[in-house]
């Protein structure tokens, strides 16, 4: 790891997202806490119902209604000396909207839905350089015709007068990363930007996110439950389940030697294009992910684990065990971590 | 092996109409075009390509679930051979029960009005085969027994849909379409829709499923992990085409069509040290209503010459029963899903 990615451009400490039910508030994260350091890209990995997307939208302020963010703090500062506390900012405001779009950009799963039909690509993305940065129209309009030219579009100055409906879906998603780059954020939350998309088409784009994170030297916060996607995307991953990170470390000790018996469940549960010959079998997980307002006890993976010692899972939290930034929440951690 | 489907230069059309209230058809979109192949009695062929590459067209078809414009597919049943593709309505009710689908989005496929019990009782009391399914106990024993088989306890018959997760709505929807006990199962996306360690619950069900019940499925999805881990033999589609077919083994390992091959170098492994060396297609799918002359995949082959722009290459043999549509197959030195990866040549070269 670079020397860079040791200063932190994003620290989450103990976040708890809640959700009102019926007046009381449900925690549907809980105790969630990650570091991003510059140039990094960190893998947010689960499964529906995870909180992952429910976290990443939290960083921008973003939580949609009934949803609050009960506790905890996230820190965001950048090279040049800005430095603030997101959860202080408040949902609404000059300072957390100065922020969103210019020093955090965000992409999501489906393009379609974050453009608006009835204006064009052009206008969209010219005018978050207009709100963040005093330019004329002319000028923003070129700023956006430039970015479009950087990810991909062809003639990117006639994509200017075009509407997302006359672009494909993996042509949206490129004019996308350009309106969430064009203020050249230090961080980039990318929530499954892949998803929809055909594979080949995902190759590009997961091709053309490496080189900007490159070119712009940002850090990214890559949500996903693909697991391929993390070994080619990420420099360390954390694990989410019901709402908690379970495990976390550098990639590669997290395939080489997952720890958490979720991560070792779910990477034995994915087929691989080389199975044909070897006849591996995919082991899969036994039951559901809880429902949120139905949490188990103690360990939340318990009642699907292969390897609980009850009833001691069901009582308490298992204690976070840590051996060189590989992190795992499992009464079996510190031991599995020695090996 | 006797071939149980035989599905044969199978075509679907789709209109192009502008206009409102005087529409005209101004063209038309070959979704399938001019698609042969057979299914062999319990073998699992997979339909892989990307969207708009027409896999759900062809799926849809085979069941007549949408008309085909031109081909014929037959069933052979018990020893007769039904032409599904000339069947009146009546007669194409009656074959359904041979024939079934499982969908992509196990939300959007159950009625949220009915119980498990109704939903899937109903193929027995409401289709063409009425009242040949003997009282209302026996029904209920052929329900419960096939809810059995696909892991839904007989408690769960009285509950809605609505009180059961992805993974066993799909299951309500799997024991739905074996309820008939029909011998070709059509699974369109099966596990698409649903969470890692859930998709892995529904591919060992259905493998368990296809040797318990004698099944025949024709699997289509784009991941191609998934295909290799249930299927026999692989058809690669492209804008309506099959580009290239073949053992899975032979698909997978020695791809002959360059599309297979960039797909196949596409796919990111679950694997951090995985050597990689994508072959990044530039561009996206043609227009399917204006498909390109020629080779339909030449706008985005890195291999493509004049040639390909002049011809279509058809699909022909290239040895062991693999077909391949693509003029220079001999020439070509592809790279299968194991080189791609850095992988041991051996287990490419025992294919031999």
């Amino acid at each position: 790891m670079s020397a860079l990615a040791e200063i932190p451009v994003l620290s989450v400490n103990q976040l708890s997202i809640a959700v009102d039910n019926d007046g009381t508030p449900v925690p549907i994260t809980d105790d969630v806490s990650f570091t991003i350091g510059r140039g990094e890209v960190l893998a947010l990995v689960g499964e529906s119902g995870s909180g992952k997307s429910v976290t990443a939208l939290a960083l921008m302020q973003l939580l949609g209604a009934g949803l609050r963010i009960a506790r905890g703090e996230i820190v965001f500062e950048t090279h040049d000396g800005f430095r603030t506390d997101v959860v202080r900012l408040g949902a609404k405001g000059k300072a957390i909207e100065a922020l969103r779009g210019a020093r955090m950009g965000m992409i999501f799963q489906e393009p379609m839905s974050s453009f608006s039909p009835i204006h064009t690509i052009g206008a969209q993305i010219a005018e978050v350089v207009q709100v963040h940065e005093k330019v004329g129209r002319a000028a923003a309009r070129a700023r956006a015709a430039e970015l479009l030219g950087k990810v991909g579009i062809p003639d990117p100055v006639g994509a200017l007068d075009r509407y997302p409906t006359e672009f494909s879906g993996g042509m949206r998603q490129r004019a996308m990363i350009a309106r969430a780059l064009i203020c050249k954020p230090s961080l980039l939350i990318a929530d499954e930007p892949t998803t929809a998309l055909d594979v080949t088409i995902q190759g590009q784009i997961l091709q053309l996110l490496r080189s900007l994170k490159r070119e712009f030297g940002m850090s990214i916060l890559f949500i996903t439950h693909d697991l391929g996607i993390v070994a080619q995307m990420a420099d360390r991953v954390a694990i989410m389940y019901s709402g908690r990170i379970v495990e976390s470390g550098p990639v590669r000790d997290i395939f080489r030697h997952p720890v958490h018996p979720y991560t070792r469940a779910l990477l034995d549960a994915v087929p691989r294009l080389g199975d044909i010959d070897r006849g591996r079998r995919i082991q899969p997980i036994a039951g559901a992910m809880p429902n949120i307002f139905d949490a188990p006890s103690g360990c939340r993976f318990h009642p699907r684990c292969p390897v609980r010692d009850m009833p001691r899972c069901a009582e308490k939290l298992p204690p976070r065990a840590e051996v060189e930034k590989h992190f795992v929440e499992c009464i079996h951690g510190e031991r599995e971590l020695a090996k | 092996m006797s071939a149980l489907l035989t599905v044969d230069h199978l075509s679907v059309r789709f209109p192009i109409r502008t206009g409102t209230i005087w529409s005209k058809i101004v063209g038309h979109v070959h979704a399938v075009d001019d698609v042969s192949f057979t299914i062999m009695r319990g073998e699992t062929l997979g339909v892989v390509g990307e969207s708009g590459s027409g896999k759900t067209s062809l799926g849809l078809a085979v069941l007549r679930g949408t008309e085909p414009s031109g081909g014929s597919v037959t069933l052979a049943i018990e020893g007769r051979s039904i032409p599904v593709t000339s069947l009146d309505k009546r007669d194409l009710r009656a074959a359904r029960q041979h024939m079934q689908m499982i969908f992509q989005d196990p939300y959007a496929s159950l009625n949220p009005r009915m119980t498990v019990r109704d939903i899937l009782s109903e193929p027995l009391v409401a289709g063409a085969g009425k009242g040949s399914y003997g009282s209302r106990q026996q029904i209920d024993a052929l329900v419960v027994d096939i809810a059995t088989k696909c892991g839904l306890s007989r408690d769960q018959l009285n509950r809605f849909p609505h009180a059961f997760s992805g993974g066993q709505r799909q299951r309500i929807a799997i024991a739905r379409a074996l309820v008939l006990r029909p011998a070709l199962v059509v699974c369109d996306e099966p596990i698409s829709s649903l969470d890692v360690s859930i998709q892995a619950q529904i591919l060992n069900l259905l493998a368990e499923l296809q040797q318990t019940l004698g099944l025949t499925y024709l699997f289509i999805a784009h991941d191609l992990a998934a295909v290799a881990y249930v299927c026999n033999r692989v058809a690669v589609m492209y804008l309506g085409q099959i580009v290239e077919m073949g053992t899975t083994r032979q698909v997978y390992f020695t791809p002959k069509h360059p599309y297979t091959e960039a797909l196949m170098s596409a796919v990111p492994e679950p694997d951090p040290d995985a050597e990689r060396r994508p072959i990044l297609l530039s561009g996206e799918r043609p227009d399917p209503a204006h498909p390109p002359s020629g080779c339909r995949f030449r706008t985005r082959c890195p291999y493509a010459t004049e040639t390909c722009a002049a011809l279509m290459p058809p699909l022909r043999p290239a040895g062991d029963g693999h077909l391949v549509a693509c003029h220079y197959a001999d020439d070509l030195k592809l790279r299968g899903a194991l080189e791609l990866r850095g992988g041991t040549e051996a287990a490419v070269q025992t294919n031999g």
